[in-house]
């Protein structure tokens, strides 16, 4: 593995060789002394052309705990507005020989054509509207150890319902191809406007109502749902969205036992998801978070240990 | 002026003859001494006449010159072109579209038909000094915002009403600005859904068209449709056609040839506005441009520095140059598969432009007292583009690599060789 652009260019060898390592990452977690030598004179760094602090803090922290050196450059304001192009920026860092270039970019695609330039190793930590592929291996890490903890299988036949505002999520379209090649059938949840075009083609159910699909989930994903979006008309108003569509108290008498809550934050409470689901006992969203510094730890061990030093 | 005989030339009818080039002119009897170039196999077809071209000066001569413009368009068999309005300053008064018409004149490869701004500054609130850039020496008959969709309904109406007098024409970039807004780079669709880029539906082209037309309807003004690129387009101006409306639609060669899969790597040369479409559309605008719904093939030569398209396929900026590459993107989509013969692909490349521009001296027939403006075809030649081998000043040339038709052998502009194969 070179880079990590799309859930779409990994094999279900290399999601399970990921999300197995990944496993033994978070263990080194619950030590007092968290440093692992793995990545030992290797140097990553963090290229966020767009604010980030949980995904950002969460990659710092993966690199240094592998004895990575680890920079943060912070490109904010699109690099067209600067005056240097997107390439340049990139070839700049590429020429001071770091081995790995974690990079966050409001255009969907940025990554994929960052790596068409560059000799480092490209990790996509989030491409506009197109891809955010650890955030979805951190999801089925997140799953995958709650399905243990409660004796309940593996990701392989379960069903995920995903609910929000999808048509500008870049996480939906990295967890439905992730969840797809684990097995498990994924239905959408969203009104019309909030879809994708092109949905019927991505091999998942779709509904415009969740009250009837939340029985039969395994996990029921909620993201987030920006107020400003009702400006663009996509919903009338917070009110009717979340009698949809929101995660109430009301509807989580309506998951079956042993399902979990994930919502890859930043939470809007009381609007997708309440407090009392977010903070009920299926809730899995903080274990999101401490995934996510274990699999970021596997993704780049996977990407830089493999390679001569 | 040296006098030229075509020999044994195939006209665009069939018929074989001999074209003699002097003075200027299509003359019965050759001139002693001229020049006889055996042009066995090919064919004279009359100039072409680029009804929309980007030539950047004055403002972004690093990316393309009126003179650099003109050389390109020589190489691709065109006699004139028309400059649209969207350089750095705006061509919004007589003087500037004079400028560029003296800028025209200068190079002298092709005639340069300057194309004058709907609204002042392309900002879409006041109306550009239409009447005064008619009467300047530059002519303007033809006004667009292109790049820009002129949005106000009653600006539009009043423009269509200011231009009629002088039987101008108003040629409209059609996009829906809250359909398709900035964002929207790519056809709305399964690829752009997977692909995440903003999506531009077809609604936003075909709803401008149809206000449009009915606006040409209601004043009995000339319309013209930029580069139409969808089937819903295209019903629409068939609809406008049948009921009698004064409107021409164009088409351009990329959207001819090329699909809405080309951007599956995010490769900013294939970002163009509007978006390349998927086999449905493009079917749709070959049938129309068969039938005569779409009059005139428009390249929209759109150059860019690599600068500006080396940024996420969002940022990158919206073109692709076409000049050099347009009479092959016809015959490849249109002429081999039989859906034009030549007498056709002369109309909707050379006679029907000249006539939307009311270029007097272009689309002229190959007739013993027109004009000598004359291109040279070999119909079976091909080679694979090379972006590198280009008169233009800019590479974002969508055909690089690929094995296309290569028919210009040369050009004429009056009689006078503005291009041969080297």
């Amino acid at each position: 593995m070179k880079h990590l652009l799309s859930i779409a260019d990994l094999s279900v060898e290399e999601i399970h060789s990921i999300l197995n390592l990944a496993e033994e990452m978070h263990d080194v977690q619950s030590r007092p002394v968290k440093k692992l030598p793995a990545l030992r004179g290797r140097t990553v760094v963090n290229l966020f052309f767009e604010d980030s602090t949980r995904t950002r803090s969460s990659f710092e922290l993966a690199a240094k705990w592998l004895s990575a050196d680890a920079i943060n450059v912070s490109a904010k304001g699109s690099s067209v507005s600067k005056g240097e192009s997107m390439r340049d920026t990139l070839l700049t860092l590429d020429a001071m020989g770091v081995d790995a270039i974690v990079m966050r970019h409001a255009g969907s695609g940025a990554v994929r054509q960052a790596a068409g330039w560059v000799r480092a190793s490209m990790i996509n930590a989030g491409d506009g509207m197109h891809e955010h592929p650890t955030q979805a291996l951190l999801d089925a890490h997140a799953i995958r150890r709650h399905l243990a903890r409660n004796g309940l299988g593996t990701i392989d036949g379960k069903r995920v319902s995903i609910t929000g505002d999808l048509i500008h999520s870049r996480v939906v379209r990295s967890n439905v191809l992730l969840l797809k090649k684990l097995g498990a059938s994924v239905v959408l949840v969203a009104p019309p406007t909030l879809l994708p075009p092109g949905v019927e083609t991505w091999g998942v159910d779709v509904s415009h109502e969740l009250d009837p699909v939340l029985p039969d989930v395994d996990v029921a994903m909620m993201l987030r749902v920006q107020r400003e979006r009702m400006l663009g008309g996509y919903f009338p108003s917070e009110r009717e969205y979340i009698d949809a569509y929101g995660l109430t108290a009301g509807r989580l008498a309506k998951l079956k036992e042993g399902a979990c809550i994930a919502h890859p934050g930043p939470m809007n409470r009381g609007l997708e998801i309440s407090s009392a689901a977010a903070d009920s006992a299926g809730s899995i969203v903080l274990d999101q978070v401490s995934s996510g510094v274990a699999v970021r730890m596997s993704v780049l061990y996977h990407l830089l240990a493999g390679e001569e030093q | 002026m040296t006098a030229i005989v075509l020999s044994g030339v195939q006209l665009p009818d069939g018929s074989t003859t001999d074209l003699n080039l002097a003075d200027g002119h299509i003359v019965e009897e050759a001139p002693s001494g001229a020049e006889t170039v055996d042009c066995s196999g090919l064919i004279a077809l009359p100039g072409l006449v680029d009804p929309h071209t980007h030539l950047r000066e004055p403002g972004r001569e690093d990316t393309e010159t009126v003179l650099s413009g003109s050389r390109a368009a020589a190489r691709g068999g065109f006699t004139a072109v028309c400059a649209m309005a969207n350089t750095q300053p705006v061509t919004d008064t007589a003087e500037k579209a004079e400028h560029v018409h003296g800028l025209g004149l200068r190079a002298g490869l092709v005639d340069v038909q300057v194309i004058g701004a709907i609204t002042k500054g392309l900002k879409g609130a006041e109306l550009a000094e239409l009447g005064l850039m008619n009467r300047s020496r530059a002519k303007v008959t033809m006004f667009s915002d292109d790049g820009m969709c002129v949005q106000d309904a009653s600006l539009m109406r009043k423009a269509f009403e200011w231009v009629k007098p002088f039987g101008g024409v108003l040629a409209q970039h059609s996009q829906d600005s809250t359909l398709a807004g900035p964002g929207a780079c790519c056809h709305e669709g399964e690829l752009s859904g997977r692909l995440g880029l903003g999506g531009w539906p077809p609604v936003a082209e075909s709803i401008i068209i149809a206000r449009d037309a009915m606006l040409a309807e209601a004043t009995g003004s000339r319309l013209h449709v930029c580069h139409i690129t969808t089937a819903e387009g295209v019903d629409v101006v068939r609809w406008a056609k049948a009921r009698g409306i004064h409107v021409t639609a164009e088409v351009t060669p990329h959207h001819l040839l090329l699909g809405t899969e080309e951007l599956v790597d995010y490769d900013t040369v294939y970002k163009v506005n509007p978006p390349l479409r998927t086999s449905e559309h493009r079917e749709a605008l070959r049938a129309a441009l068969a039938d005569g719904t779409i009059d005139v093939v428009g390249t929209d030569h759109a150059p860019h520095a690599a600068q500006d398209k080396d940024h996420a396929f969002a940022d990158a900026k919206p073109g692709m140059i076409g000049l050099e590459q347009a009479l092959a993107s016809v015959i490849e989509t249109m002429v081999k598969p039989g859906l034009l013969d030549w007498a056709t692909v002369a109309d909707r490349m050379s006679h029907a432009p000249a006539k939307l521009a009311r270029l007097s001296g272009q689309g002229r027939p190959l007739a013993v007292g027109e004009p000598a403006n004359v291109v040279l075809v070999d119909p079976t030649r091909t080679a694979v583009v090379d972006k590198d081998a280009s008169a233009s000043l800019s590479r974002n040339n969508p055909y690089h690599g690929r094995l296309l038709p290569d028919p210009i052998e040369a050009t004429y502009l009056r009689g006078r060789e503005t291009y041969r194969r080297g």
